[in-house]
């Protein structure tokens, strides 16, 4: 990903143009034909993609057995609510923790690989994660699933809110998404991404430079795997439950397509994007037919076909030759300088 | 005493014998030429003496301290740089990025996952110096990939240099570059000789001849000839190979 202009800030004007068209949608949501649980999903996809993405488009790791670490989020997320405490912010931690773990001990076994190798181990160990999750009934409810997982109330001490009304969920997904994406983006410019960003380009190379690839390959896997199973407790929580299809390597595989889709190689917000078009054309194009996967794989092998680089690819030349054209003196500049 | 040592290496990749037996010792300061014809097991040694082969016999010593068999980036951390004959330079990376993270401050701070590289200028200015003792400093902001090749070039060994190396490994260097090229190649290898240990591995035989203090003659995996250039071209094996008709 090329360097932005906004690399040092810590808010950038594009996630505040986003938060604020984020924050505007269920205003306007049921208007347009859609529902307000579609904006929870959206967000809770999007926080899972963008932590997916650190592993593929940062540091170049094909990663396909992702809905592991969001599986054992929301799992974690259910089974601290039913034997711990059901404390929002214990229950979050716990589907974080439990995440990174798997993730950690997964990167042990393949850190040391790369390439076609290392998409292998991962489709594997994913496997193993959900073969667990189906088969170790008296932890996971087995097929069914655990069931009647709760909205602890976020409590901040001097106020709490009940997030039992969806709305009440959306803007606290939201601030959650917020928090997220400032973190995420302070991780892919600083040292750290830029060594991850050169051990994709050349993993010997990096060696030679005194960096010790296997370490940062772990790290990157471990902490990737942490917000994706923050995002799992999330979506545990949205659903009210948590199963194991979210583990399967389909599902698995959805948030690779929704990344590729939206050009996560190219640029840090490509997830968001993907996850977006994703969502939306299940529901516009799923209400007219049933087979609106046929369509949406159609335009998915057309993309990587045509436009590999994904929709960021597309829309970046022509927001970089905008940019260029208002640094001819405008004043305009200033009001459209984005991210 | 030897700052790099070699004693006995031996690499077999199977039943292939690439090194039989390599001695060698070279004192700090010193611009140390490896010539040999092709296969002779040149770049075999270049990868042991940078770890990315580990050698199934033998000891390699730097400053006295064996440093056979440690992993790349061990040895790297030591003080060894490399530069490649295929070039492996980061190429979507601008110059100055490919020279950035190079830089032992920016591996100091390689976990830092808050700060931003872009908001610490001191980074940028440390490797616009070396792209500056290159020659390379108006194209820092060009993608590698975008580069010349005589560009790449020089850009490949400002990458090793901003490692701070005590020893630095080019692997024929001058490889794919016109006359022109080798010319202000050998000037900036010429600059750099008296500060630096460096270890070449070269094909062409004027250039070594003319920069190298001592050269080493690798032929079968062994050291068949060694000393200063002059004494090399009065050497019996040097003489019935053609490798010395250039000095």
């Amino acid at each position: 990903m090329p360097t932005s202009p906004d690399a040092a800030r810590l808010v950038t004007p594009a996630m505040i143009g986003l938060w604020l068209l984020l924050g505007s949608v269920p205003l306007w949501i049921a208007q347009v034909g859609l529902y307000p649980y579609l904006g929870v999903e959206i967000l809770i996809w999007s926080i899972y993609a963008l932590a997916f993405n650190l592993v593929l488009g940062t540091a170049g790791l094909p990663s396909f057995g992702h809905g592991a670490y969001f599986g054992v989020g929301a799992y974690a997320f259910g089974l601290c609510q039913f034997e711990v405490a059901a404390n929002l912010w214990m229950c979050l931690g716990a589907a974080a923790l439990a995440a990174a773990l798997a993730g950690l001990i997964v990167g042990l076994f393949i850190s040391h690989r790369r390439g076609i190798y290392y998409a292998f181990l991962t489709i594997a160990f994913g496997q193993i994660f959900w073969t667990i999750a189906i088969k170790a009934y008296p932890l996971t409810g087995g097929e069914d699933g655990l069931l009647r997982i709760a909205r602890p109330p976020a409590d901040f001490g001097v106020v709490a809110f009940d997030l039992n009304d969806n709305l009440a969920l959306y803007y606290f997904v939201l601030v959650l998404f917020a928090v997220v994406v400032v973190a995420l983006w302070r991780l892919v410019h600083s040292p750290y991404g830029q060594v991850l960003a050169a051990i994709r380009q050349s993993e010997t190379r990096a060696a030679h430079l005194g960096y010790n690839v296997w370490l940062y390959k772990l790290s990157i896997f471990a902490i990737s795997a942490a917000f994706s199973g923050l995002a799992g407790g999330l979506f545990a929580m949205a659903q009210l439950s948590a199963f194991p299809d979210v583990m399967s390597l389909n599902q698995s595989g959805l948030v690779v397509m929704m990344t590729l889709v939206g050009g996560g190689l190219v640029s840090f917000w490509g997830p968001v994007v993907g996850v977006v078009v994703y969502l939306i054309a299940r529901d516009v194009i799923g209400a007219l037919t049933n087979a609106w996967m046929l369509y949406f794989g159609l335009m998915f092998v057309l993309l990587v076909l045509f436009r590999p680089e994904g929709i960021a690819g597309m829309v970046k030349p022509v927001l970089e030759r905008r940019r260029r054209r208002e640094q001819g003196g405008s004043a305009l500049k200033l009001i459209f300088r984005s991210g | 005493m030897a700052l790099i040592e070699a004693e006995g290496v031996h690499v077999r990749f199977g039943d292939r014998v690439v090194l039989e037996q390599i001695d060698l010792s070279i004192p700090e300061g010193e611009l140390h030429g490896i010539m040999g014809p092709n296969g002779a097991g040149k770049t075999t040694f270049f990868n042991v003496l940078t770890g990315r082969v580990r050698p199934s016999r033998g000891r390699v010593r730097l400053d006295g301290e064996d440093i056979g068999g440690l992993s790349p980036h061990a040895i790297a951390n030591k003080g060894i740089a490399r530069s490649f004959q295929v070039m492996t330079l980061f190429n979507e990376f601008t110059a100055r990025e490919n020279v950035m993270v190079a830089l032992p401050s920016f591996r100091a701070r390689g976990f830092d996952a808050r700060r931003a590289v872009a908001a610490d200028a001191g980074f940028a200015e440390e490797a616009d110096a070396v792209l500056a003792s290159v020659g390379l400093v108006d194209k820092a902001a060009v993608s590698a990939k975008q580069l010349s090749y005589g560009e790449r070039r020089a850009l490949e060994i400002a990458v090793a240099l901003a490692q701070r190396p005590r020893v630095l490994c080019l692997d024929e260097p001058t490889s794919g570059l016109g006359t022109d090229g080798s010319t202000r190649l050998a000037e900036l290898i010429g600059q750099l000789k008296n500060r630096l240990t460096i270890i070449a591995v070269e094909h062409d035989m004027g250039f070594l001849f003319s920069l190298a203090d001592r050269i080493s003659v690798i032929h079968w995996g062994q050291v068949v000839a060694r000393g200063t250039p002059r004494e090399l071209q009065q050497n019996d094996w040097v003489k019935k190979s053609n490798l010395g008709r250039f000095g």
